[in-house]
């Protein structure tokens, strides 16, 4: 065989892995059930989300993060300005950025996420991300939550998103946040409700006993 | 963290699938497992091999990968244990998630949320492999295991430790990288945590990849070639030993039998006739997941019998050439059987040296593996291990054998070795495990997602 049809094959997937985002939690898909056609309205049908995330965190914890890519398929610039999500009594959109002293700190952003026209916007750790806040659950490893984004404009998409265990995105909330004091909800690695620290006396199992 | 927000560490994914897809374009490509085979690799512009990081084998499909695929230079076989509270759902959750990450690092991208993407940029063949031991099967669907899942029946030659055997999930890792094995293994270690603690890692090695000419038989650390006689990967053989319930049971033809537990030793002669008692004990067999076929969720899928087997190489040291092979009975020269010229040499085991003695002794390995029943085979894909250190030395093969039944293909050959093998003299299995490798998926399907369906 010619080496050109898995060569092919291996790029097309490429492409559409970037187009579509593929794996199997990540639906990433966008719903574009909103309105807002029209060149200077871009938003829900041109927007997806890529590789989108959500950190682990108890309804106890409050608050986590989404992360992801933010992929503007189409030639005209898009703004999410909002979101929102069933797991969360309240999301923001926010961005990490130096306070007066140059600490990074993290704050609601003004305006939202620019999307630029054929191109993308992350979402990161450390950076700009959505804040899911009030938790109505506890938001579990391998659960999927759903996110719904409003663009500028007024369209709509939505997006689900796996959860996982992160160890970062511990980011230092300041005081002018919202004054809800969170600064410190380190030590994620007991949340995750299935119990990492339950299986320790469980070694001896395991079905070797009958040798 | 002291960014100001505006940057980005480190770069995007999208530019990473880029290169990748670049590099493979550019190299000998993104191409299925094997696709190179026969051929050497090319020659760079500026000299030395051309990189082979940038191949990839497809994750989805009938089969997992890893099992079919030709053996990667290394190897990591990860075994856990589901944590109390790890329920139905929650075994749910983490295979979507091991499934996803799984599939994105074969592919060279990073895993989702992953700190190091940049080391996921080579997978070199990069496959991983889903087991699911008995207790995983246990808390998913009680009724739906395999009757062959249960640990192996003891052998008196075993000296098995807790620490090397058992396990309700594995992961077997392999590619021709250990870079890219060692971030595959920390990755999917890290989505487990929640669900599950590790159990054992066991790490294996084969020849690095251009060592050798492509589809050399390895060697073990003995010195020994090691899995002459082995079923082709593509074969209907292959198919029919290894992948579970797809060759009805009319491939059987009702010889196939179960329950003659390998007794058929010493002389071995008209063992065929004797399988008088094979009709007891067949409990289960017509309840549809005992039977020929497995039970459905397992169809696609086969079985993994995972032995460590510890060898003694300081006494090895001491046996001469000849009784080397005499052991074993092949040359240790090229593998070929002490009756033959050539590796792949059918032996013959009754011929007699000049002495009237049998040229390959009732005792040699090979004599004592081989059975008349031909479906008491199994595909093997060994790799060596070495943790030899200022302690002593800790050596050995990992010893991964596939096939649809265990009971009835993997435990006769091993009952035979157990009663009499010579090579027992240096070989012992000190770990044992056995797993239930589940069909392939599909890409918006997870590993195991049949076994949900109940």
């Amino acid at each position: 065989m010619t080496m050109d049809t898995p060569r092919t094959a291996a790029l097309a997937a490429a492409v559409a892995l970037l187009l579509a985002g593929c794996g199997a939690p990540d639906g990433g898909g966008s719903g574009g059930d909103g309105g807002g056609s029209g060149a200077s309205a871009t938003g829900g049908e041109a927007v997806t989300v890529e590789d989108a995330w959500v950190k682990a965190a108890t309804e106890e914890d409050g608050m986590t993060g989404v992360f992801g890519e933010l992929v503007n398929g189409s030639g005209a610039e898009a703004a999410v300005t909002a979101a929102s999500s069933p797991a969360a009594g309240r999301v923001e959109l926010h961005e990490v950025a130096p306070d007066e002293g140059g600490n990074p700190v993290m704050r609601e952003k003004e305006g939202g996420f620019p999307v630029p026209s054929d191109g993308s916007h992350p979402l990161e750790p450390g950076a700009d991300h959505i804040m899911l806040m009030d938790l109505r659950e506890d938001l579990r490893p391998g659960d999927e939550i759903t996110v719904e984004l409003e663009f500028a404009g007024g369209s709509t998409a939505e997006f689900t998103a796996p959860v996982k265990e992160y160890e970062g995105a511990e980011e230092d909330y300041g005081g002018d946040a919202d004054g809800e004091g969170h600064e410190s909800h380190g030590d994620d690695e007991d949340h995750g409700g299935d119990g990492e620290e339950e299986h320790g006396g469980e070694s001896g199992r395991g079905g070797d006993g009958d040798h | 963290m002291g960014g100001t927000g505006t940057g980005r560490r480190g770069p995007s994914r999208r530019h990473l699938l880029l290169g990748g897809a670049a590099a493979g374009l550019g190299a000998a490509g993104m191409v299925g497992a094997g696709a190179l085979l026969g051929g050497p690799a090319p020659q760079a512009p500026g000299g030395g091999p051309e990189p082979h990081g940038a191949e990839t084998v497809p994750f989805h499909g009938e089969h997992q990968a890893g099992v079919e695929t030709p053996p990667q230079a290394f190897a990591s076989f990860l075994a856990f244990d589901l944590g109390r509270g790890t329920d139905a759902e929650a075994v749910r959750r983490l295979l979507r998630l091991l499934t996803d990450d799984a599939s994105r690092l074969t592919r060279g991208e990073g895993a989702l949320a992953d700190s190091e993407p940049e080391l996921a940029a080579a997978p070199a063949r990069l496959t991983v492999t889903f087991g699911f031991g008995p207790g995983l099967v246990e808390r998913v669907a009680p009724d739906e295991a395999p009757e062959w899942l249960r640990p192996l029946p003891r052998f008196t030659e075993d000296r098995l430790r807790d620490e090397w055997s058992g396990g309700d999930l594995l992961l077997q890792v392999c590619a021709d990288d250990p870079l890219a094995v060692a971030h595959a293994a920390r990755m999917l270690t890290k989505d487990t945590r929640a669900f599950a603690g590790l159990r054992w890692v066991q790490d294996g090695f084969r020849n690095t990849r251009g060592a050798v000419p492509e589809g050399t038989t390895m060697r073990n650390l003995m010195g020994q070639v090691d899995g002459t006689v082995n079923p082709a990967p593509g074969t209907e053989d292959f198919r029919r030993l290894v992948w579970g319930g797809e060759s009805g049971s009319g491939g059987n033809g009702g010889r196939q039998t179960r329950g003659d537990g390998g007794d058929r030793g010493g002389g071995d002669g008209g063992s065929r006739t004797g399988e008088g008692g094979e009709s007891d004990g067949d409990g289960g067999r017509g309840n549809g997941k005992g039977g020929a076929g497995g039970p459905e969720w397992m169809r696609g899928g086969t079985g993994l019998v995972l032995r460590r087997i510890a060898m003694d190489l300081d006494s090895w040291d001491r046996l001469d050439r000849t009784g080397r092979e005499a052991a074993v009975g092949r040359r240790l020269s090229d593998g070929a059987p002490l009756t033959g010229r050539a590796e792949h040499d059918e032996p013959d085991f009754k011929a007699l040296d000049p002495l009237g003695f049998p040229a390959i002794a009732e005792y040699a390995h090979i004599r004592r593996a081989r059975s008349d029943d031909p479906a008491e085979r199994f595909f093997r894909r060994a790799y060596n291990y070495d943790r030899s250190g200022p302690g002593g030395q800790d050596a050995g093969l990992l010893f991964a054998a596939y096939q649809h039944d265990p009971v009835r293909q993997f435990v006769p050959v091993q009952r035979r070795l157990d009663e009499l093998d010579l090579l027992n003299e240096w070989v012992t299995a000190i770990g044992s495990a056995v797993f239930a490798v589940p069909p392939g998926c599909p890409e918006d399907g997870f590993i195991g997602e049949p076994l949900f369906r109940k």
